[in-house]
């Protein structure tokens, strides 16, 4: 039932943020789009509405974020360095890492602030397992790879979403 | 004032896709292609929306930043999903690449 409620109130508020408007026949229009599909999807889309009215979560969320936009913009400029360098300065290769997180959430959060910060591409989880492809690998050793690629992110996502 | 900072971010945006597109033409392989397209792409274009949020606000510049979050959240999984279609099918990585755990662990598989 919480799922169902949260997931109601996601889809209500992203209706009323596309159409802007708080005439009374787009409310009632948007009311029913977002029941009618927090009816039909509950099972596919949110799991553990509970976990939506933990403050701290929220908290963890707002220091993650400029953490996460540091490394978008540190990838960009690597990525611009790279492409514009006349010799191309990359070692490519896919690397495994492994993680700790558990929950699925998390570990999608995790493979999408890994595609985004520098030099490295999601390619597969399998398990407890990443396969990361990396643009420009500069240890060989499997324990040093999952800390620069994996525990910079890993302590904030589980705070926020386990 | 306004209007100017939104097309500086805009032009920064600009920017960003550009070296996204320079990448895409010159590195070797379909992943380290997507490396290119999907870090300075997805910045780049979030920054232009960014920009018309600053520029002009209101209804489009809510709709922008909605934009931009959805692009966030669905351009890494959509590389994500064409690397591992990619690798699935068979595409080889390029050979000046240093290794491949990834074939390494399927071969184990077929092994077994």
């Amino acid at each position: 039932m919480a799922n169902r409620i949260f997931q109601f109130l996601i889809i209500f508020i992203l209706w009323l943020l596309l159409t802007w408007s708080l005439t009374v026949q787009e409310i009632i229009v948007g009311v029913v789009v977002a029941l009618l599909l927090s009816i039909l999807l509950s099972d596919v889309f949110v799991r553990g509405g509970g976990k939506f009215v933990q403050p701290a979560r929220y908290f963890w969320f707002l220091v993650y974020l400029p953490l996460f936009f540091y490394y978008v913009f540190r990838a960009n400029f690597d990525v611009a360095y790279r492409v514009l360098h006349p010799e191309m300065p990359i070692r490519p290769g896919i690397v495994k890492v492994r993680t700790t997180l558990k929950s699925d959430m998390a570990k999608a959060f995790l493979a999408n602030s890994i595609t985004l910060t520098p030099g490295t591409l999601t390619v597969d989880i399998v398990g407890d397992h990443l396969y990361v492809h990396w643009i420009n690998i500069v240890t060989e050793d499997p324990q040093e790879e999952t800390e620069v690629i994996v525990r910079k992110f890993e302590g904030y996502l589980r705070r926020i979403f386990e | 004032m306004s209007e100017i900072i939104g097309i500086v971010v805009i032009s920064m945006g600009v920017a960003f896709d550009l070296f996204g597109c320079i990448g895409l033409v010159r590195l070797p392989d379909i992943y380290n292609r997507l490396q290119g397209a999907t870090k300075c792409v997805t910045l780049g274009t979030c920054l232009i929306l960014l920009g018309v949020l600053i520029h002009s606000g209101g209804a489009m510049g809510a709709k922008a930043l909605l934009c931009a979050i959805f692009i966030l959240l669905t351009s890494p999984t959509g590389a994500h999903a064409l690397a591992r279609g990619a690798h699935k099918s068979g595409v080889k990585l390029w050979e000046g690449s240093v290794m491949d755990k990834y074939a390494d662990d399927k071969e184990g598989e077929l092994d077994r």
